[in-house]
């Protein structure tokens, strides 16, 4: 099989999205990690995920608050924060958090997306405690310095450097985004920032993002491992419960029916060597639309673009030959819209236009001819096959639910999942084409080599 | 002081560490394999590796052993390549192979009740691969794809131009991908005597993790492996002394960010002081946030968001390896403190402290990767192929407590070479002059 997959130009900032989508998967009728779960007084939700496999155990605080919160003008402002919530507090000062972490064998780390931002660590299971008094004492004592925060935000830029500058296929991912998405919305800008708007970011734009979003009634806590939940209870309550509740504002809204630019986005540069091709359409998501019609596009996306089986995949690069990848995704966890995206890279020879038109005439083939016998059938089962796989991981349960419940959804939208995929039928995935199809609100991204050719 | 040290890390990390037993299982016809049962869940990982990898593609023809285990899995025995590909998605088996410069790996995670299915595919692969045109030609078109792109990645570039200084005229040389022309010379006759002359018995290793237990693993192990050939034929990889003659070099590429990759020779996962470099490293560059490198080039300086090193023991040879990306401007700078702090390291400025939490974190870390059955069959392949003793989890923690202050100084002295970093530099550096 192939282990060169031209990645999409647009699935990737879905990274960490995709990375929990891969877990939600399940045994038909028993839910997919059976999770427990509690709130605090102060309106802080606690799931715990037992797995006694290792004495370990994996502690995660997720804030619902990403960079689509970023205030106008100030975009990287919810991603530098996330940096310089490393740099100390009163009680743990000058990088103590990390100092004492790694003293004691536990490894961390902290993303931002859009929609969430979330800090986690490992260690053995007898440090619990230890994570958790560090965890919930940043979350509301965070201490910075002015020249943390310009020697912190030269880091980011570096970082900017290293995963966008760099990289023509992020550039383009960038400028694309402007057009599916209506001017001004948050998920038009990068979650990294602006260069421009990043480098103007001062500490007390930092300090005003903290104060408005990092509150236990705007997070998660999700514990998985060799714990109890009779553990998790007790320190929480020792630890986070004593933590004030803020009234934190509710989420912004991201939803949008406004109109969109639309249209084609090239990007030619001289470092390209493989052109690709992309396309992206605006679907429901967890927060707009139906359940149903969710499900029915998750089987789309598995059906079009999932592997060396997918149809797209068998069309494109083995019966035809003129790709070297193509497929499809989907992600339906945000809280904004949700995406439907395909893509492909053409061989030697063969344009973007061709991979377009090829891509598009598989789906009008699908449309007209539906699924073979027994597809259905088979996709179930390999779906269904995958919830076990997921519960073999310690790490699967914590992202899956955590960023579920990050994005607004419920653990049930993750516990359901099993029956909701098994409702699925044949009409109803081909009425999800039918709407991918006729969905206005779409772009189509072209990475291209310099010079006037369409491909490479 | 030694004992105390040891006392100590086993009270953080108590044996009860591991929950999990090895077990050593020898199948009727004298296959070994080591498990780890797990009934937890109905799933069962495998991983073997064969010694030998990429190092041995003849000249002229780098990428066979990556182009053989991205084709071994694209129809075998009387099954197509589609047929193939379709069988392991409708049973949710994965089977993938993998070359490295030293192996030939790959791993199989199934459900229980697909397991000897999954044997009987692995089998197939192994000892009677197509090869068949469409696959071979498909697979190469994206290799070669994959190979163009890589041109133009600053990591790639930067780690090719290393490894073909250090390793003049060794297969450690050649990049594992091969080259757009070595690609396009492999022929079908070439996978099939790589696979003939490379995947047997005697260089064969085996870590299973899972649902199973030794009788039924015993049983297929035969099944699966009897059939291979008992001895590797062909050229065997000679050992290398890595040319470290501390040279700067610039490639030049249009990015703002310039990628930093340097190296110097280093210390082989057999030799005595292995323990002593990397509680050493874990201090200078090693992975955590609270390295020196971490420390001085990022947090301090703002310079670089990643910044690291790390022991690269190989087969045939050994590396300190590191590496960093800053902005063109300030790759001086950069490489200014890289060197101060490798020499302060070296001049034996390390403190009692720094040694004890270096050890606590590398015994500590060492468990919290053992969070899959997959992750833990890679251990047991790993395990063996280092020879490492199958009681090794319960005696590592002994290794590294016994490192003590003036061996990390002992070996700081001895190993480390500031002046005699090989660097190589991709980007447009400003005020970099690189040597004659």
């Amino acid at each position: 099989m192939n282990k060169f997959v031209v990645r999409p130009l647009v699935a990737r900032i879905f990274a960490l999205i995709a990375f929990a989508a891969a877990g939600w998967s399940a045994s038909a009728s028993a839910g997919v990690y059976n999770p427990k779960t509690f709130w605090l007084d102060n309106g802080m939700q606690v799931v715990v995920l037992p797995n006694h496999r290792a004495p370990i155990v994996l502690h995660m605080v997720w804030y619902k608050s990403g960079s689509a919160d970023d205030p106008a003008g100030k975009s990287g402002i919810a991603h530098l924060l996330e940096h310089l919530m490393f740099k100390g507090t009163p009680k743990h000062p000058n990088g103590e958090f990390s100092k004492t972490l790694a003293r004691h064998g536990g490894q961390e780390n902290a993303f931002t997306s859009y929609d969430n931002t979330g800090y986690f660590q490992t260690v053995a299971s007898d440090r619990l405690e230890m994570v958790m008094e560090l965890e919930a004492d940043r979350m509301t004592n965070l201490v910075l310095r002015a020249d943390d925060v310009e020697t912190e935000r030269a880091v980011v830029l570096e970082e900017r450097n290293q995963r966008i500058e760099g990289k023509p296929g992020a550039r383009l991912r960038e400028q694309a985004n402007q057009k599916l998405f209506p001017k001004g919305h948050p998920y038009a800008r990068p979650i990294i920032g602006w260069r421009a708007e990043l480098s103007a970011l001062t500490r007390e734009d930092a300090l005003a993002f903290y104060k408005a979003h990092y509150a236990p009634d705007n997070a998660i806590l999700v514990v998985a491992g060799d714990v109890t939940l009779d553990e998790v209870k007790r320190l929480a309550l020792k630890y986070y419960a004593p933590i004030p509740s803020r009234n934190v504002a509710g989420p912004r809204v991201l939803i949008t029916n406004e109109p969109v630019a639309g249209g084609e986005t090239v990007l030619r540069d001289a470092r390209v060597k493989q052109a690709s091709w992309s396309e992206v359409v605006i679907q429901p998501s967890l927060t707009t639309g139906d359940v149903s019609r969710i499900s029915a596009l998750e089987m789309l996306s598995e059906l079009l673009g999932s592997g060396a089986t997918s149809r797209l995949y068998r069309a494109l690069v083995i019966d035809q030959g003129i790709a070297v990848s193509a497929g499809a995704y989907y992600d339906e966890g945000a809280r904004g819209d949700g995406r439907f995206g395909f893509y492909a890279a053409p061989r030697p020879g063969v344009t973007l236009d061709q991979v377009a038109a090829a891509v598009h005439l598989e789906l009008q083939r699908l449309l007209r001819e539906g699924l073979d016998e027994g597809e259905l059938a088979r996709m179930k089962k390999r779906m269904m096959a995958a919830a076990v796989f997921a519960r073999d991981a310690m790490k699967s349960g914590a992202w899956s639910i955590g960023g579920t419940l990050a994005a607004g959804h419920s653990i049930e939208d993750v516990e359901a999942w099993p029956e909701r995929i098994s409702a699925v039928s044949e009409q109803d995935v081909l009425d999800a084409l039918q709407a991918v199809l006729d969905e206005p609100r779409r772009m189509s991204a072209k990475l291209l080599p310099n010079g006037t050719g369409d491909g490479t | 002081m030694k004992y105390l040290l040891t006392i100590f890390a086993v009270l953080l990390f108590p044996l009860n560490v591991w929950a999990v037993t090895v077990e050593r299982v020898i199948s009727p016809g004298g296959i070994e394999a080591w498990l780890v049962q797990d009934r937890a869940n109905p799933v069962v990982s495998l991983r073997l590796a064969f010694e030998g990898g990429a190092e041995l593609d003849p000249v002229g023809k780098s990428g066979l052993a990556n182009l053989a285990s991205s084709t071994m899995d694209e129809g075998a025995g009387d099954i197509d390549s589609q047929t193939f590909q379709q069988t392991l998605a409708d049973q949710s088996i994965t089977l993938r192979f993998d070359a490295s410069l030293d192996l030939f790996t790959a791993r199989i995670k199934t459900l229980t009740q697909n397991l000897d299915q999954s044997m009987d595919l692995l089998r197939l692969a192994l000892t009677q691969p197509r090869f068949d045109d469409e696959p071979v030609a498909r697979i190469k078109s994206q290799i070669i794809s994959g190979l163009r792109s890589d041109s133009e990645n600053p990591g790639q570039r930067a780690y090719d131009a290393l490894f073909a200084t250090l390793f003049p005229g060794h297969g450690y040389a050649q990049n594992v991908d091969g080259t757009v022309q070595s690609v396009e010379a492999i022929g079908s006759d070439d996978l099939k005597t790589f696979v003939r002359t490379r995947l047997t018995r005697s260089n064969l290793v085996i870590g299973v993790v899972g649902d199973v237990t030794p009788k039924r693993l015993g049983l297929l192990l035969d099944k699966t492996f009897g059939d291979l050939p008992i001895k590797p034929t062909g050229v065997r990889a000679k050992d290398i002394t890595p040319n470290v003659t501390g040279r700067l070099q610039v490639i030049d590429l249009d990015i703002l960010q310039s990628t930093i990759v340097f190296a110097q020779g280093g210390l082989k996962r057999d030799h005595e002081d292995y323990y002593v470099a990397l509680v050493m490293n874990h201090i200078l560059g090693g992975g955590s946030f609270t390295s020196r490198l971490y420390q001085e080039v990022r947090e301090k300086r703002g310079l670089a968001y990643s910044v690291g090193s790390s022991l690269y023991p190989m087969d045939h040879s050994a590396l300190m390896l590191g590496s960093a990306g800053t902005e063109n401007a300030r790759v001086g700078e950069t490489i200014e403190v890289i060197r101060a702090e490798w020499a302060r390291m070296a001049a034996g400025d390390v403190s009692q402290q720094e040694v004890n939490d270096a050890k606590t974190y590398v015994t500590g870390a060492f468990p919290l990767t053992f969070t899959s059955t997959g992750a833990i069959a890679r251990v047991l392949v790993a395990m063996q192929l280092n020879k490492l003793g199958i009681d090794y989890l319960e005696k590592r923690n002994a290794y590294i407590g016994a490192v003590s202050l003036s061996d990390v100084k002992r070996v700081a002295a001895k190993y480390l070479r500031p002046d005699a970093l090989d660097i190589v530099v991709v980007g447009k550096p400003v005020g970099i002059v690189p040597s004659p």
